[in-house]
């Protein structure tokens, strides 16, 4: 139960506002991303932050690594393929059957691993459960630096990375450094980046790796999966369009105009955090730095008043439509389109209107 | 069995202020509260020494202020505290919070054997959900983040079984003791604790260790200077140059006002209106 002590090599000395990496960790370069692939599917924030991952390796003109864990099958394959083909140069991959299911050990085996083998400088993984679960893991053996939930990433002159996130409850945002140690790590949460486009038939380079472990030598198993009824989250977090309500609706009952517009524009409904805590909307549907980053075509939000907290859950969207009473509403800091108006009568017109719209579009077809 | 419980003193975030000149927080007067995701992982442990009986012991890092909250813990039902404190942590980050903590928990090992230990989902104030990873990962503990609910406890075989939240569904695991659990929020209701544990809190003796006392030798690994990442610039989000372009609404009805929107939203985004026909299905 006692910390090892790190190799000379790796315990540079730290502390120093200076970037010197030492010559053991000079060697360490390239952009790595983690393709979380989970029951067969991959996780669409992978491609996004393949999407950051290029445009910091290009900065540092280096390669650009996909790492693939999974068990060996179509899946894998697939998840290698997209990888390419959303950007990656080169794949690193460990198919193993102990990989089928996410587990702590493994995962964390494999990947640090990896990354002592082939020495990243950049170490990128989506903030989900799957990534925090790992991401502090594998920070924590390698002993180096890990910045979780970032919204921006630049590379600085000296070639450190900055990564920037939300701090003090999200009033500030704050750049932090990993100094002298390698790689830099960083979680980032899903639409937080862009969906970058994918080059059908793109292809790269593939590193196999393998695993080297037994089951018998890991302790935690699975015993079942359960899979949730509804896929709120995944809904609500890729809608490309999303109407969204806040505390000037006045009263839970009033939520239902929000719903009904959505339903006229096959929309996702949402909420500021009141609405969660006050029990009007599930947890699921919170917008904001602490519910889902959303990134739609058209966001709607109706007597929300624009907090910090929610504004950079919502800043990835192309156009937001803001109805609030209060002319000097922080939201039309930051909205497209701004209606100084009674959300109680705004929305049930601007239901009717789109309705009678789409239906006037549709019969013209 | 022994449980140890991670809990963290933190601003009440809700009631931050930014100095809207210089951007530097405004903490004075701004009270602090125990992370209110540590509660759920408190009670739940409690919850267990009621159930199998042991001992819960809540643990901090902070200034010797922090005391407050493990009062406050101990008020609630937990039955010891520690407080580490020294100068020589200012600055940690999550790597070497986890250094700390770790060693602590490792020397209270020593006496009373820790079958488990649980950390809050994450902090409001940090927010990395990185330190109770860490401080598994020292401690070669089992690691179960993000636990929806505790199945079943099976002391003598030393086993456990919860259902852990991934992303579209619920890994039932099982695992050995020692492991670390992190609970999700909302998965139990926090106790308010009886007049005998309040009269217990206030008169409980907090041990204040030190680095030393806590069984660390190396001070290199703390604090600022164990800490591999650096803060280096905080700022205020810039205000987006533009601000809303405002639908007209002066003497108009409703039902105007929803056709200027319409008109508006369709001029400054010609595929808008494409993007919402197929979006609704047609
Ligand atoms: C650590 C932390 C994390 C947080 N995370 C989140 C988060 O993830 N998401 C989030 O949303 N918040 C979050 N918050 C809360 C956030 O700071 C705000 O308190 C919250 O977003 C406010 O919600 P609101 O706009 O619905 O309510 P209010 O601030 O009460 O605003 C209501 C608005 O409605 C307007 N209004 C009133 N009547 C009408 C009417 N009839 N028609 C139209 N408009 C009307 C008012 O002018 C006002 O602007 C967080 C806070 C903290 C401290
Ligand atoms: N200074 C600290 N003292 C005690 N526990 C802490 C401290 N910092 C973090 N933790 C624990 O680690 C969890 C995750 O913190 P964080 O990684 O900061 O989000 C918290 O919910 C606490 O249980």
């Amino acid at each position: 139960m006692t910390e090892a002590k790190p190799a000379p090599a790796a315990a540079p000395a730290r502390g120093k506002m200076k970037v010197e990496l030492s010559d053991h960790f000079k060697t360490y370069k390239d952009v790595w991303v983690f393709i979380e692939l989970e029951r067969g599917q991959v996780h669409p924030v992978s491609w996004e932050l393949l999407g950051e991952g290029r445009k910091l390796a290009n900065k540092l003109g280096v390669e650009l690594a996909g790492v693939v864990m999974g068990a060996p099958g179509d899946s894998a394959d697939a998840a290698v393929a997209g990888a390419y083909e959303y950007g990656a140069d080169l794949v690193y991959t460990i198919q193993d059957p102990l990989l089928a299911d996410y587990r702590n050990e493994p995962f964390a085996r494999g990947m640090t691993d990896l990354v002592n083998t082939y020495k990243p400088e950049i170490l990128l993984l989506g903030a989900t459960t799957l990534g925090r679960d790992l991401a502090g893991t594998v920070a924590t053996t390698l002993k180096t630096g890990l910045t979780a939930d970032c919204t921006e990433m630049a590379i600085d002159d000296d070639r450190s990375m900055g990564a920037t996130r939300p701090t003090f409850g999200g009033s500030l945002l704050c750049t932090i450094y990993t100094l002298n140690v390698r790689p830099q790590m960083a979680t980032i949460r899903p639409r937080v980046m862009s969906m970058p486009d994918r080059e059908a038939g793109r292809t790269g380079r593939l590193v196999v790796h393998s695993l080297g472990m037994q089951e018998d030598s890991i302790v935690t198993k699975i015993l079942n999966y359960i899979p949730d009824a509804s896929k709120e989250d995944a809904h609500l977090a890729y809608a490309d369009v999303v109407v969204a309500g806040g505390m000037g609706l006045g009263k839970p009952e009033n939520f239902k105009l929000v719903k009904e517009l959505a339903s006229v524009l096959g929309a996702e409904y949402g909420g500021s955090r009141p609405l969660v805590q006050k029990g009007w909307i599930e947890s699921a549907r919170q917008i904001g730095q602490t519910g889902k980053t959303i990134r739609p075509r058209l966001y709607i939000a109706a007597g929300i008043s624009g907090a910090i907290q929610h504004r950079v859950g919502v800043e990835g969207a192309d156009m937001i439509l803001a109805i609030n009473t209060d002319p000097n509403a922080p939201i039309f800091d930051f909205a497209h389109q701004g209606i100084v108006g009674d959300a109680l009568t705004v929305l049930p017109a601007l239901t009717e209107t789109f309705r009678r719209h789409l239906a006037q579009k549709r019969a013209a077809e | 069995m022994h449980i140890v419980v991670c809990i963290k003193q933190v601003p009440d975030s809700a009631q931050i202020r930014v100095h809207p000149v210089t951007n530097t927080i405004m903490r004075q007067g701004v009270p602090t509260i125990i992370n209110p995701y540590d509660l759920f992982s408190l009670e739940e442990a409690l919850r267990l020494r009621d159930k199998f009986g042991g001992k819960v012991t809540v643990l901090t890092m902070g200034p010797p202020m922090a005391d407050t909250s493990l009062r406050k813990a101990l008020s609630m039902g937990a039955d010891a505290a520690v407080l580490l404190s020294d100068r020589c942590f200012a600055g940690s980050d999550t790597l070497a919070t986890s250094y700390a903590l770790a060693s602590a928990i490792a020397k209270i090992t020593e006496t009373e054997p820790v079958g488990m230990v649980f950390c809050g989902k994450q902090t409001i104030d940090g927010d990395t959900a990185q330190v109770g990873p860490g401080i598994a990962k020292r401690l070669e503990l089992n690691q179960l983040t993000y636990v929806e609910r505790i199945d079943a406890v099976d002391e003598t075989a030393r086993k456990i079984t919860v259902e852990r939240r991934a992303e579209g569904g619920v890994q039932v695991l099982s695992t050995s003791l020692p492991c670390l659990i992190t609970m999700l929020e909302g998965t139990n209701v926090v106790r308010r604790g009886t007049m005998e544990d309040m009269l217990r809190a206030a008169r409980t003796e907090i041990p204040m260790w030190s680095a030393a006392k806590a069984g660390i030798t190396d001070t290199a690994l703390c604090g600022l200077k164990g800490s591999p990442t650096v803060v280096k610039k905080v700022f205020a989000p810039p205000p987006r140059k533009e601000k809303a372009k405002q639908i007209d609404v002066t003497g108009k009805t409703a039902d105007d006002i929803a056709a200027a929107t319409l008109n508006a939203l369709f001029a400054a985004d010609a595929r808008l209106e494409e993007t919402l026909f197929r979006q609704a299905g047609h």
